[in-house]
């Protein structure tokens, strides 16, 4: 029996590899620039010989024997003619040769000082880090540039300069590669930690290259176009010019060319193997296709959003995974995700076959892959990965034995993660249960549009299934729904109702009653089926209707809004599981917000708030199914009474204005300290017109019938508010445009229909219409100019913050609370003694705090 | 009753202590027993869990937010005569620990009698950095002379008890080469001490001397006498914490700046801990948004851990770290990774992300604790690992 064993990297080492290590580690030594020979075969010792691994199918690996997919390619190398400077290690290079003798190599320092530096920068990178070390080592190093007598040779020094990128000039006299290689030789390992090489991972001298390690093909893999033709890599591009030159230098130093053509292939090597390591250097053209466009060349794969690193290091892809455009569902649980049956048969579940199940898993693959619930594959357990298909179902459901794992369809009830992006907060991926149903998108409960910021304009979402017991057990327990109802950010719940779900309720808890037939009739669509609770008399009111949601036991009071008796009125007061009074509100049942949802949270659970939060949304939206609701024109007409008053409020504020204007030309404004007589006017003229508008806001709140749909989405906190309805009833204000009033965008003036220097509320974007009025054609105009001022913003925020959030994520992630209560980070650094200084998860306390005072109310 | 408390002194966090006392004040004995026993159990249930990634929560309720801020660089707060930069901008200003900040600002507190109101005015008017420029009511200069006539502001210089001659002090230390005469109580006569006086000094003169440092507080340079509730405060456009604080009736308590270095620099990094808190609860407060303090408590430690303000940057915090890998995954992997390879750097993967990029369990939450499965009998296991062996 084999035994399983487990490997974990326990740590990576970092170092350069030296001329003798890459010779060693090749399998192949590349000595000519062609690829194929006449038969399309990799030609041996060219840049895709099949020592170096396989890219076409068919072909086996010389060096390691196996196939395609199977061979993970081998280095191979190249002997330079001529040495050559690496381009990454140019800085280094220049430091070293300044701070050497160019004599005996040994450290402008003298031998007594050098312990002192050492212990220096020992210290230095102990008590404040390794950049901190790298500075002050670049601080030697500008001391040392100065001296100009070894002290340990009394040979005189000669001035270096970096001719860039490549060229070491010493008193105008260039220094060749060779040169440079046999100085850094000569410097002693004893002194390269004063530059911060670590003797060990690098010697300098191989800074200088001798060798080139030539990328595995499969690396570089070529691509066959539909014409036949092969199209290869950038790198064997690159690699290709490299090998060429190469061949050429070693032809002309053998054939004694003379020195001016052999400096000057030795300077094509250079540029060629430096944009071979970073094409984008930039004293260097870079090097470019036939096209024109530059090669991507190492340097280029590595880095960046698209690079190795951040594309394929720290992002991950999966399979078992589906996305498609959502839709809403209110009568699905909000743990669940509606799955289109067509997903549902592509996406599978893993499931091994015991002696207690085999019949049953049998039944799926039975079915097959067009049937559902079928099965796609049969995983036999030497890892074999079998499709299930008409012929070969009969053998594999011979073959099957526990022991098998069948890859079955989703079923209700499976385990499924749900996520949208932007995956802001760990409520934007959850766990959902699956529930397959007819139709093509996804679908979720309107509930938790909140948590994943969707809406239904054509929103798509993602959805994963995990593979493993183990993923799929954390994904339940730590994931569901009902698990993330109160957010981490502040200690609230995140999922409530919205939208009609409120609206509903308020009409039910403010307006309705039933019949006895009536209130099971509704209770029964939102899938009550025992009605014992619902009182038994005639007429049934909507709070006792709301009531039988509650369970039996709950009380709550909530605080009213104000001390005015209509909010006292309104706010709710819940005993012994009856809404004894109050109307029910966004306030207490939206997101964010949710105080009675938040009780009723903390009193029985995650599990029992997502059925009652599943319960009271069906309830709102069958409440305006039966009894009707919708918001129209008339809903904002006010009596000519209010109207005439609006009327009178805007001419008041436009007097103000033209008063403040005329005192603005004689200077008789009084100055606001600090400002300018400009700037006051416009301080003063802004806050007097939007007092005008809440003035007429609060005309509109009085006069506007509070039972039109309109007012009562308002009232519940739904959708819109107050000054929504003023803008569509009275006046739509001032329109402000980077913190003023609209400026001007023609000489003197905002608009041509205006006249020069008008500083009235009309010609500056006050808008005095109401949107059922209707705007006039500059009114328009200046709303569609503060309309494109929100959109660019909106454009240059989300980039930003998101850039934000990626350097606190990044800074922040490794943080961690320990067994003993402290914070600490990767390093084992404390950052806190006690998380948040009491160690309270904001998840677990109501908005950030344990409530004392409610402990001690419930005690009696 | 004294004795019921200290039973759970150790055991509850001060805030939550003092919180029972408040409400439980006249309880009986028994009573209040009772009740801390429930607060304990409250407490218990809502304690974080070991190997929870506080850290990235906080990110996330700290970086969720920011699509919802406005951009708007200046917005009002508090003082309407005053643009402050506010929303996002200034998020990333104190997040990034940058010493040069959109809009320095101090408020100034008073101890009384000062802060009634009582000569606001000129406490604030000498704050505020004051060059010569204000003084002067106009120039004359006479071309043949050769000289130039300052006919000076007389309430202004009242406001700070100036008079011409001690303003000759002051210009002649911050000028070389001229020479200045009073005349009367409001008129200043400058000329050339130079031999071969020349008519185009004069003229440089003219727009040099308006430059001339007078008095107040270097570096204030607007001043704002406001009412807060029932007090007198002076807000200031720019900022020195240090000279503010000595000046005799400043409430050295309660002043304050939001420019976080010059916290650290005068008072030290807690005070800057506490001041980066500050100002990101000024910033989100004023956009009406709700993060708990932890999150953003645990920013402002993350930031001031090393003894000294590091930004949220590649140049702070994230060059700081000890992975390679971690340093290489945020910005400018090559230089990370050459710098690694040079002195040779080992990294043990112990944080987040090299696993992510090895395929390993990340050590947070659950990939924390390791437990060892025996999948076969010991037996089994020694028979082949003697087989291996052989």
């Amino acid at each position: 029996m084999e035994i399983p064993v487990y490997k974990q990297v326990d740590k990576i080492v970092f170092e350069i590899m030296s001329p003798k290590f890459i010779k060693e580690m090749s399998s192949a030594k590349i000595v000519t620039p062609e690829l194929y020979d006449k038969e399309g075969y990799p030609v041996d010792g060219g840049l895709m010989d099949v020592r170096l691994g396989v890219i076409d199918p068919g072909l086996r690996c010389k060096t390691c024997g196996q196939k395609l997919k199977e061979c993970p390619g081998h280095f191979g190398y190249i002997e330079l003619a001529r040495p050559v400077v690496h381009i990454r290690f140019v800085k280094l290079v220049l430091d070293l040769l300044r701070s050497t003798c160019r004599e005996c190599g040994g450290l402008l320092i003298p031998k007594n000082r050098l312990a002192q530096y050492v212990t220096e920068l020992d210290q230095i990178e102990l008590t404040q880090g390794q950049s901190e070390r790298r500075d002050r080592i670049a601080e030697i190093v500008a001391e040392l540039k100065t001296i100009n007598k070894c002290p340990h040779c009394a040979a005189k020094q000669k001035k270096i300069v970096l001719e860039k990128p490549t060229t070491f000039l010493e008193d105008d006299r260039r220094i060749s590669p060779i040169e440079i290689r046999t100085r850094l030789e000569r410097i002693g390992d004893d002194d390269l930690p004063v530059f911060g090489v670590n003797p060990r991972a690098m010697r300098p001298e191989w800074g200088i290259l001798t060798v080139l390690p030539i990328p595995p093909v499969t690396m570089r893999p070529s691509i066959t176009l539909e014409t036949g033709e092969r199209s290869e890599d950038d790198l064997t591009h690159k690699l290709g010019d490299i090998v060429r030159i190469n061949q050429r230098l070693f032809e002309n130093i053998n054939a004694g060319a003379p020195e001016i053509i052999i400096e000057d292939l030795w300077d094509l090597l250079q540029y060629h193997v430096t944009t071979f390591f970073d094409n984008e250097v930039s004293q260097l053209p870079p090097a470019r296709h036939r096209s024109g466009q530059p090669l991507k060349t190492i340097t280029a794969r590595i880095k960046s959003k698209e690079g190795r690193i951040r594309h394929n290091l720290a992002g991950k892809r999966t399979n078992f995974s589906a996305r498609t455009v959502i839709s809403p569902d209110p009568a699905i649980e909000i743990n669940e995700v509606g799955v289109p049956k067509v997903m549902a048969m592509k996406l599978t579940v893993p499931e091994r076959i015991t002696s207690w199940n085999a019949e049953y898993l049998k039944s799926f693959v039975k079915r097959g892959t067009a049937q559902y619930p079928g099965a796609n594959y049969v995983v036999r357990p030497d890892g074999k990965r079998k499709r299930i298909t008409d012929e070969t179902k009969e053998q594999l459901l011979e073959e099957l034995q526990p022991g098998y794992v069948v890859e079955r369809h989703l079923l209700d009830g499976d385990i499924a993660l749900f996520n949208r992006q932007p995956s802001l907060h760990r409520m934007s991926m959850m766990c959902h249960k699956v529930r397959v149903l007819p139709g093509l998108t996804l679908r979720l409960n309107p509930a938790v549009c909140e948590p994943y910021n969707a809406d239904f304009d054509g929103d798509e979402m993602n959805l994963h299934i995990p593979q493993t017991e183990e993923a799929r057990a954390e994904a339940e327990i730590l994931m569901q729904v009902q698990t993330q109802i109160v957010s981490p950010r502040y200690g609230l719940s995140v999922i409530g109702c919205n939208q009609d779900a409120i609206s509903g309720n308020y009409i039910l808890s403010k307006y309705l009653s039933f019949t006895r037939p009536e209130a099971i009739d509704l209770l029964m669509s939102v899938g009550i089926e025992d009605f014992k609770r619902v009182p038994n008399k005639k007429i049934v009111s909507g709070r006792e209707v709301f009531s039988v949601l509650l369970p039996e036991d709950f009380g709550f009071n909530a605080e009213p809004k104000s001390n005015k008796p209509a909010d006292i009125e309104n706010a709710v007061v819940i005993k012994d599981g009856l809404l004894v009074k109050g109307v029910l509100d966004k306030s207490q049942l939206g997101a964010g917000a949710g105080l009675l949802l938040r009780t009723l949270h903390k009193q029985y659970g995650a599990d029992d708030m997502g059925v009652i939060l599943g319960r009271i949304y069906k309830m709102g939206i069958n409440v305006l199914l039966k009894y009707g609701f919708t918001a129209g024109i008339s809903d904002i007409d006010l009596s000519p009474e209010a109207d005439d008053k609006i009327r009178t409020l805007l001419n008041e504020a436009e007097a103000d204005v033209h008063r403040m204007i005329g005192q603005y030309e004689q200077k008789s404004l009084e100055l606001l300290p600090g400002r300018t007589l400009d700037e006051t006017l416009e301080l003063r003229v802004l806050e007097r017109l939007n007092k005008v508008r809440n003035e007429t806001g609060r005309v509109v709140a009085e006069n506007a019938v509070a039972s039109t749909g309109t007012m009562m989405m308002v009232r519940s906190g739904a959708r819109g508010n107050l000054i929504n309805v003023a803008q569509m009833a009275a006046c739509v204000g001032q329109q402000a445009f980077r913190g003023g009033r609209i400026s001007n965008g023609y000489k003197g003036r905002t608009l041509s229909v205006f006249k020069k220097g008008d500083l009235g509320p009309e010609a500056r974007g006050f808008i005095r219409n109401s949107f059922k009025s209707g705007l006039k054609p500059h009114e328009m105009f200046f709303m569609a100019m503060t309309g494109r001022d929100s959109l660019m913003d909106t454009a240059l925020r989300t980039p930003k913050s998101g850039y934000l959030y990626r350097r606190l994520a990044n800074a922040m992630q490794d943080l961690k609370v320990e067994y003993d209560g402290t914070v600490r980070d990767a390093s084992g650094k404390i950052v806190q003694f006690n998380y948040g200084e009491d160690n309270l998860d904001v998840s677990r306390t109501e908005a950030g705090r344990i409530n004392v005072k409610k402990i001690i109310e419930n005690l009696g | 009753m004294a004795n019921a408390y200290a039973e759970y002194e150790t055991k509850l966090p001060k805030s939550i202590m003092e919180e029972v006392k408040q409400h439980a004040a006249g309880a009986t004995d028994a009573k209040l027993k009772k009740i801390l026993a429930a607060v304990y159990i409250e407490y218990q249930r809502a304690l974080v869990d070991p190997g929870e990634a506080v850290g990235n929560v906080a990110a996330e309720s700290i970086g969720e937010p920011g699509t919802q801020m406005t951009l708007d660089t200046f917005h009002f707060a508090g003082v309407s005569e005053m643009n402050v930069t506010m929303g996002l901008p200034r998020l990333i200003e104190v997040l990034d620990a940058r010493k040069t900040i959109g809009t320095a600002m101090m408020e100034v507190y008073l101890l009384p009698p000062y802060n009634a109101g009582q000569d606001i005015k000129k406490i604030a008017e000498k704050i505020k950095e004051t060059s010569f420029r204000e003084y002067i009511l106009e120039f004359h200069i006479d071309v043949l002379e050769a000289n130039m006539t300052i006919k000076l502001d007389k309430t202004k210089m009242d406001m700070v008890d100036a008079t011409p001659d001690k303003l000759i002090k002051v210009l002649l230390k911050g000028l070389k080469g001229f020479e200045f005469t009073a005349i009367g109580t409001d008129t200043i006569v400058a000329k050339s001490a130079a031999k071969d006086e020349q008519l185009k000094d004069i003229y440089h003169l003219k727009e040099k001397i308006k430059d001339v440092y007078v008095n107040g507080v270097k570096g204030i340079k607007m001043v704002l006498p406001v009412k807060r509730g029932e007090e007198f405060l002076i807000v200031t456009a720019g900022t020195n914490l240090k000279k503010i604080l000595a000046i005799e009736g400043v409430d050295t308590t309660r002043t304050t700046t939001n420019n976080i270095y010059e916290v650290e620099e005068l008072l030290g990094i807690e005070a800057a801990r506490q001041s980066i808190i500050n100002e990101m609860n000024k910033v989100l407060d004023n956009q009406g948004i709700d993060i708990d303090v932890r999150h953003i408590m645990l920013a402002s430690d993350t930031m001031s851990m090393s003894g000294h303000m590091l930004g949220i940057s590649r140049y702070g915090i994230v060059k700081e770290k000890p992975s390679v890998l971690a340093r290489a995954s945020f910005e400018t992997p090559l230089k990370h990774i050459f710098n690694a390879a040079i002195t040779g750097e080992e990294d043990h993967l112990n944080s987040v992300i090299e696993n992510v990029m090895l395929n390993q369990p990340v050590p947070l939450g659950t990939g924390l604790p390791r437990i060892v499965v025996r999948h076969f009998p010991k037996k089994v296991v020694k028979k082949a690992k003697a087989e291996v062996e052989a």
